[in-house]
């Protein structure tokens, strides 16, 4: 639903020199939607949130923010903040300092920029580590410093440019739950960078897929698993086979691929069990890979060995025709 | 087999320890130990006294020299930095390509390729009362009378200072400027910094390691040197490097190693107050 006070890209382009990478694209960030940007590393996704942080010049087309040109604002000015990679925490200041630098920047009086940091340390449960300097600091907890530092200005928009990558698996996991959990707590748009589709996912309300300087696909998170347009997405957000058929690429999802007496034919390549599934690989006779995941228990039924002929079926209607 | 690493690591240790030993805490012994023997005109008497010292401390000559090398080090650190630290930025924020950055880092070492004297000695016939610099000067109208300033004073010694010095204090700041993440800056302008302010808040702070360890190279040379000062001051300017070379040329060993022992404790003094400041083990 608009309500007028969306984030909106209107033909945004990035180019540099003779390459585009980014070519003009169109999107409505809804207000207050946790939306994750998703694509392999190149095609465009962290460009785009660099342009609308303003770290990066924009070539062509704007920026709107609540009905207003932001494209040509300083970073600081456009009601967005930034989440850095790296965090790029300032490693002489400790963790109340680097909160509160920005206010301080605005000319904040100390006691009152203190109070400020305060409360979005407290914001992140980073409240006993205040006097630290980052140095000093996990990982993890430096991420929360940083996510604190980048609210401090009360942004009207969070930008985080892959804010988990630098974290360990187990971390990882924690910390986006912690990432969706302010979101939904501060009721602002969180713009996350990401070329992970789990982490996509776990998180996004709505998935934007980029891929070669264009959006491929956005939409909410179900909607792009389950009706993948291209064979891009379907390949990239996992879980699908793309296989020909009457001329046409379809995708299927790899849970609902069955196994019967009558359908397509393909030799089993691998199987391998993973717990609650098997995942058996097959070849057809197009010499398109096929990934079946089956349940054990019925796998077992009637086990299947690599060099097995086989026959691939589907409900009806579990067949999505891709985009050429 | 502890008592074994024990002596391999002394062993190790040993080369450095000898050459320190024999180029460094000798010497200083030495110096230390001649400070306190006794000379005439024609001897030098190796017994225990305390005159140079009672001679040094006595001389109004004494501080008046020590009170004019405090303030050539300290206008040539002034300027030095003042100029380092804007070249340095300038490199490391202000070049993009890596390419460009470091061949005008070695056009910055270029004058390092003559030696000290003649880059110092080459400043005389610009400055000098009919040189380059007042015949301009005069031909523009800006004076009537060439300047008595330019040369032979002052103002010609913290010249060559400043020139000989400066790379001195651009290469630890460019050092450590390189290695300020760039992201950091980006987070600075995120967070509403002008570029005054990252320069200050950000640039400035994480700066200090290398503007110290530039700041010890720049004292340390400007308080031990002698020579530049004999030259650009036409010997009419002292300082007390030149207190010592004087004493040597007249073979009062005694009186320089003294002179020589309280200049090294003044120096000492000054790099410890400033290492109080600033913690510069991480550079090194």
């Amino acid at each position: 639903m608009r309500t007028g006070k969306d984030l909106e890209l209107v033909t945004l382009t990035k180019r540099y020199g003779v390459t585009t990478a980014v070519d003009s694209i169109n999107y409505v960030f809804q207000n207050g939607t946790y939306v994750c940007l998703l694509g392999p590393s190149g095609c465009g996704k962290s460009t785009t949130l660099r342009m609308i942080a303003g770290h990066e010049s924009v070539s062509d087309g704007s920026i709107l923010l609540d009905g207003f040109d932001i494209s040509h604002l300083p970073p600081a000015k456009r009601g967005t903040a930034m989440m850095f990679q790296s965090y790029a925490l300032f490693p002489h200041l400790n963790v109340r300092d680097n909160v509160a630098f920005s206010l301080r920047m605005k000319g904040v009086d100390k006691a009152e920029r203190n109070k400020a940091a305060g409360e979005m340390l407290e914001l992140v449960h980073m409240t006993d580590f205040a006097d630290r300097l980052p140095a000093q600091l996990s990982g993890g907890q430096q991420q929360r410093v940083a996510l604190a530092r980048a609210l401090v200005t009360k942004p009207r928009v969070l930008l985080l440019d892959e804010p988990l990558s630098a974290l360990d698996p187990f971390l990882r996991i924690k910390v986006r739950a912690e990432l969706k959990r302010i979101q939904r707590e501060l009721g602002i748009t969180f713009l996350h960078v990401t070329h992970g589709q789990d982490e996509a996912l776990a998180l996004a309300d709505e998935i934007v897929v980029m891929n070669n300087a264009v959006i491929e696909q956005a939409g909410p998170a179900r909607e792009v698993w389950n009706t993948p347009k291209t064979e891009f997405v379907a390949r990239f957000m996992g879980g699908h086979n793309v296989i020909s058929l009457e001329g046409a690429k379809v995708a299927l999802r790899a849970d609902e691929v069955l196994l019967g007496e009558a359908g397509l034919p393909a030799t089993v390549t691998s199987v391998e069990y993973q717990g609650a599934h098997v995942a058996m690989t097959s070849m057809t006779d197009h010499g398109e890979e096929v990934l079946a995941l089956v349940p054990e228990e019925q796998f077992f039924l009637s086990p299947k060995n690599p060099g097995d002929a086989v026959r691939l079926a589907w409900d009806e209607g579990r067949l999505h025709r891709l985009q050429a | 087999m502890l008592k074994n690493r024990h002596i391999q690591g002394w062993l190790q240790a040993s080369p450095l320890t000898l050459i320190l030993i024999g180029f460094l805490i000798l010497p200083i012994i030495t110096i230390v130990v001649v400070s306190f023997w006794q000379a005439t005109e024609f001897s030098i008497i190796p017994a225990f006294s305390l005159e140079n010292y009672q001679f040094l401390f006595g001389s109004p000559v004494t501080y008046k020299v020590f009170f004019a090398t405090f303030k050539y080090a300290l206008i040539t650190w002034a300027m030095t930095l003042a100029i380092g630290f804007t070249v340095a930025y300038y490199l490391a924020f202000h070049i993009r390509s890596q390419t460009m950055q470091i061949a005008l880092f070695l056009l910055c070492t270029i004058p390092f390729w003559t030696s000290n004297i003649i880059r110092m000695i080459s400043w005389i016939p610009f400055l000098g009362r009919n040189g380059i610099a007042n015949s301009a000067l005069q031909s523009w109208g800006i004076i009537d009378q060439p300047l008595e300033w330019l040369l032979y004073s002052d103002f010609s010694v913290i010249l060559a200072f400043v020139h000989l010095y400066t790379l001195f204090m651009v290469v630890p700041i460019f050092n450590t400027m390189t290695r300020i993440d760039h992201s950091l800056i980006e987070a600075a302008r995120d967070n509403g910094a002008s570029g005054f302010q990252t320069l200050i808040h950000v640039i400035f702070p994480l700066t200090k390691p290398g503007i110290m360890i530039g700041t010890i190279f720049v004292l340390t040379l400007v308080m031990g040197d002698f020579i530049t000062v004999r030259f650009m001051s036409g010997s009419q300017k002292a300082n007390v490097g030149r207190l010592i070379s004087n004493d040597i040329a007249l073979l009062q060993y005694p009186s320089a190693a003294a002179t020589a022992v309280i200049l090294l404790i003044t120096v000492l003094i000054v790099i410890g107050i400033l290492l109080r400041f600033v913690d510069i083990r991480k550079e090194l």
